[in-house]
């Protein structure tokens, strides 16, 4: 099950605003499965551009916006529930396999692959960094208009809240670049190799192998969160 | 259009000669505008510091323009090329190079007293500077009284003071931690909101995010480089949080 089906099917009970889907989604599965609040609005908007959701108006008086599913998204809700979820396949990063795949498939040109891939996770990263910016100012002068907040300052606590979400959210993309830079810088490497040959090379074989590795990681990193969940259970 | 603050136009640099010559920088064109803060990235040896001595006058192109503020370094001959770094160039480098007998306010003073600024004058600029970049505190301070975050925002105030509206910053968060580190982009970040140029060397993905444009360099090479428009604040909707 993915965060984004889990959303589809709340929103089959009825219209709701992001929050209130992350907190019916963690108190329905016992808090087992955590979801941050920019997981929740990027797959919103995701499903939205699919054409899956759609708000139901404008913002109410505290900035919500509610959404609900369209006829799209109640189709793709019902097939979800009838068709069972495919136990070969655990979740797998999609950038992982995509470039074990270009590495091992004759003519893509792999450095590019990592090379778009690493622009546009750059322009995600600073678009994050902005937005932390943003988060930063305004703490800052909350601070200065106010030199000692009293505990119960909710706003102060969301903020900071919206601050470490999108600090992990930094640090992921961050990692990402900095893998795509491996990736490119080993690739380079391979390709200086005299004796190199198209196709199946011992070099092609040796990236491949360190995406697999990455890939394994990854899925005993999952692995291990669902059985963590499962004991739970 | 406004004129960059900052042009390299083609420009190679090649040590050596024959068999030994290292091609450091190969045909990179490259321009900061005013209030803009470009990254430049890459493995070690990919020719950063190069491009970043080139940009500021301290090493000359093997070919190709390198022009600062309308000036073209290469019709320049040394004693010019001095003078424009000293007037329009602010450096920063990983080890904050702050004087350690000298004052926050004295070392940040210094670039105005070799330009023949009087003590006193120098000093009152200094630390209105300081105080507007939030530094106040620290004015009286001697380097080993500061932290190193400190100490390299110091270096930045140095770098800027005066007339000098172009900073170029050569892995100024190198040894610093994450949050010091920041706080160093936050400072360069504020000056290049307020119009200054900026072109800041880092290996670091989190701190090139701070720029608004990042290029990758390989062997010398611009291999990529992320456009100028941010594209998607409705990556994260904040409007409904
Ligand atoms: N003075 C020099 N003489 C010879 N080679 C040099 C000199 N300066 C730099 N290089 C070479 O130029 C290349 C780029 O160096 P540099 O600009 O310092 O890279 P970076 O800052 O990205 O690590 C390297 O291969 C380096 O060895
Ligand atoms: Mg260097």
């Amino acid at each position: 099950m993915s965060v984004k089906q889990g959303l589809m099917a709340l929103l089959a009970e009825g219209p709701m605003y992001g929050a209130q889907l992350r907190s019916e989604f963690e108190e329905r599965t016992g808090g087992t499965w955590p979801l941050n609040v920019g997981q929740v609005y990027t797959t919103l908007n995701r499903l939205e551009r699919d054409g899956l959701v759609e708000p139901t108006g404008e913002a109410d008086s505290e900035g919500r916006i509610s959404y609900r599913l369209t006829d799209a998204g109640v189709a793709e809700v019902g097939t979800w529930w009838t068709t069972p979820v495919d136990r070969d396949n655990t979740p797998r990063d999609e950038l992982t396999i995509k470039l074990a795949l270009a590495v091992t498939v004759p003519g893509v040109d792999v450095a590019a692959v990592a090379r778009t891939q690493r622009t546009a996770t750059m322009r995600h990263l600073h678009d994050l960094t902005r937005l932390k910016q943003d988060v930063m100012r305004k703490q800052r002068d909350a601070e200065r208009d106010e030199p000692e907040p009293d505990e119960s300052d909710s706003t102060a606590n969301h903020d900071l809240a919206w601050l470490l979400v999108l600090e992990n959210l930094i640090f992921s993309a961050e990692a990402e670049v900095r893998w795509l830079d491996h990736v490119e810088t080993r690739l380079h490497r391979e390709s200086l190799r005299p004796f190199r040959r198209s196709g199946d090379s011992a070099g092609a074989a040796k990236a491949r192998a360190e995406v697999e590795e990455t890939a394994y990681r990854r899925e005993v990193g999952s692995q291990q969160q669902t059985d963590r969940t499962g004991a739970r259970r | 259009m406004t004129a960059p603050s900052l042009l390299l136009d083609n420009v190679t640099r090649v040590h050596g000669t024959g068999d030994t010559a290292v091609r450091a920088l190969d045909g990179v064109t490259l321009e900061v505008m005013p209030g803009e803060l470009v990254a430049v990235m890459g493995p070690s040896g990919s020719g950063k510091s190069t491009l970043l001595n080139l940009a500021g006058g301290l090493d000359m192109a093997t070919s190709g323009r390198v022009v600062i503020e309308g000036e073209d370094l290469t019709t320049l001959n040394a004693k010019g090329i001095a003078q424009l770094r000293r007037r329009r160039v602010g450096f920063v480098f990983q080890d904050y190079n702050l004087i350690p007998s000298l004052t926050a306010a004295e070392n940040v003073a210094l670039p105005l007293e070799l330009d023949g600024e009087r003590a006193g004058k120098a000093r009152r600029h200094a630390r209105q500077t300081l105080d507007l970049m939030g530094l106040r505190e620290l004015s009286d301070r001697f380097p080993d009284q500061m932290s190193g975050g400190q100490q390299q925002r110091v270096a930045i105030a140095r770098a800027l003071i005066g007339s000098r509206r172009l900073v170029l910053a050569d892995e100024p968060t190198g040894a610093l931690d994450t949050h010091t580190g920041e706080d160093v982009l936050r400072v360069l970040r504020e000056r290049c909101d307020d119009g200054v140029a900026g072109l800041l060397v880092t290996h670091e993905a989190r701190h090139a995010a701070w720029a608004d444009r990042v290029v990758f360099l390989r062997d010398g090479v611009v291999v990529d480089s992320t456009g100028r428009a941010s594209s998607a604040e409705d990556l994260l909707d904040t409007a409904s949080r």
